[in-house]
């Protein structure tokens, strides 16, 4: 059988023709199109990680606090949760809890991140992957494949629908992220190819229809937290994939009605900040107009 | 795209439109201008004027004029280090009329020159240049740029090509731009690789050319 170039399925198809791993073929379909040698774009991914290891430390070591009142460091609330042994689930859960919302945090507070595949999505994969491989006991080499396949699975998305808000609401993006950090979790945890296939539907199908509703127009309210939601989906989903459960729905199948629903979803729901949360008002004190976020 | 536009840019939070877009419409405004400016009145349009403030989308442009990448961890403070270096500056809230939503307008000045350029932040930090002292242009910054301003006359775009051709450099895009017929021209020209100084020179010292300028390709953070 056949697929459509830049398809999930096309990949993954040379991936068992080969013999090799998904991130084998992104890798080497990256250093054809780019002219670089494969070595050189290991050492750049290396690069990139390593922005994002800085990020997820210090939004846990020092609160931050953004311009508009409205984050006020839940990463390190978080963190100081977990060392006073109130995780609910044992810490490595509420650790990668923690570490998307520290990233998240320090893009609201324009800290240095990378954006993957988006400035208000940056927390997600650093969160999912770094936290089940420290778990896990994998090293920087295994890492940096599997961001790779993280960055292949967000180029099918950006080519069957949309990697923005904008345009497809918060699906789009941190429901992308979510998909990507699942199926990259996958490998990371030397699973098949066709189980990442799986992993990305679940991730996908679980956030379908999720709006954009960003308070205020900026990346801070819901955004922050549903980076959390989104690390902690792909850690679910990639479990569910590893322990062999099968997606009714191909992942290419699932990414093109995500982008379909997108399309519909309407505007004041994409990003314009005039729908959903983004018109609550706040709650708090009303003289300021900032409900209780004026701190 | 590629894999590194996915899991990148490297940037200072927290919106790619907002925040690195606007530092590269600052850098490339002020390579353009071909020094530090001294005075810079900005003019914020549409979701830029709404929700800059929040976005740092104001510091963002000023530490583009500071020539600062988008990566850069001084971009918060660009407004302390603007003062400290003298850098005369100005918000207002313009309407530009139908463009992107996401559009400014830099009325730049130093020493002798002067500049106006208004561009749009189109996404992931990508933007596109569409005036330049009122013409009307399609530029990304993505290739190595050369502007030339001249009285529109037959044979100048041979001139320019020729130049090129002869020094080996491969043309992206070109594109020429008047007021009036045997007004005055603004030619844009794109190119793959950037081109030397002897290259610019001869430019230069073509006949009828008012000014040639020469913005680099402009990076992303990391
Ligand atoms: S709510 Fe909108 S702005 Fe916030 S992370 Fe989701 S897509 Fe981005």
């Amino acid at each position: 059988m056949t697929h459509a170039q830049g398809t999930l399925a096309s990949y993954r198809a040379e991936a068992e023709e080969r013999g090799v791993a998904l991130s084998r073929v992104f890798l080497d379909g990256e250093a054809r199109q780019s002219g670089k040698r494969p070595e050189v774009l290991e050492a750049l991914m290396l690069d990139r990680m390593n922005v994002m290891r800085q990020a997820v430390a210090r939004g846990l070591a020092k609160p931050q606090h953004s311009r508009s009142g409205l984050i006020r460091g839940d990463a390190a609330r978080m963190d100081r949760w977990i060392e006073g042994g109130g995780s609910l689930l044992g810490p490595a859960f509420s650790r990668l809890v923690a570490a998307a919302l520290s990233v998240a945090e320090v893009n609201a507070c324009m800290g240095r991140i990378v954006a993957s595949p988006t400035a208000g999505a940056c927390g997600v994969l650093p969160a999912a992957l770094f936290r089940v491989a420290e778990e896990k006991g994998c090293g920087d080499e295994a890492l940096v494949r599997a961001f790779f396949t993280a960055g292949g699975i967000g180029l099918v998305i950006e080519k069957l629908a949309s990697l923005s808000g904008a345009e497809g609401g918060c699906q789009a993006e941190v429901g992308s992220a979510s998909a990507m950090a699942a199926g990259a979790l996958v490998e990371l945890m030397g699973g098949t190819p066709v189980q990442v296939d799986h992993a990305v539907a679940f991730a996908l199908a679980n956030v379908m229809g999720l709006i954009c509703d960003p308070v205020k127009g900026l990346v801070e309210v819901p955004c922050v937290k549903r980076n959390a939601m989104g690390a902690v989906n792909a850690a679910a989903c990639a479990e569910m994939a590893l322990a062999g459960m099968e997606s009714v729905f191909a992942a290419d199948a699932v990414i093109e009605t995500m982008g379909k629903v997108g399309r519909r979803i309407p505007e004041e729901y994409r990003e314009t900040a005039r729908g959903g949360l983004a018109v609550l008002p706040l709650s708090g004190c009303e003289s300021c107009g900032q409900g209780n976020f004026c701190s | 795209m590629g894999i590194f536009d996915i899991i990148g840019p490297v940037m200072v939070g927290p919106s790619s439109s907002h925040t690195a877009g606007a530092v590269r419409i600052g850098a490339f405004a002020r390579k353009l201008l071909g020094e530090e400016p001294a005075s810079a009145v900005l003019g914020l349009h549409g979701s830029f004027a709404a929700t800059g403030e929040g976005h740092g989308t104001p510091l963002a442009l000023l530490a583009g004029l500071l020539g600062m990448d988008p990566d850069d961890e001084g971009i918060p403070a660009a407004r302390e280090i603007a003062l400290e270096r003298g850098l005369d500056f100005r918000f207002e809230d313009v309407d530009l009329g139908d463009v992107h939503p996401n559009s400014v307008r830099l009325q730049l000045a130093s020493g002798g020159t002067e500049l106006t350029v208004s561009a749009s932040s189109v996404g992931g930090g990508r933007i596109r240049v569409f005036d330049i002292d009122g013409f009307q242009v399609d530029l990304d910054g993505v290739y190595p740029t050369v502007l030339l301003a001249y009285p529109d006359r037959a044979g100048a775009v041979a001139m320019v090509t020729t130049i090129l051709s002869n020094a080996g450099m491969n043309i992206a895009t070109l594109k020429a731009h008047r007021t009036s017929r045997g007004g005055q021209a603004l030619m844009a020209v794109e190119l793959d690789h950037t081109p030397t100084a002897g290259v610019l020179n001869a430019l230069r010292h073509l006949p009828h050319m008012d000014q040639v300028r020469f913005v680099p390709r402009l990076g992303f953070g990391g």
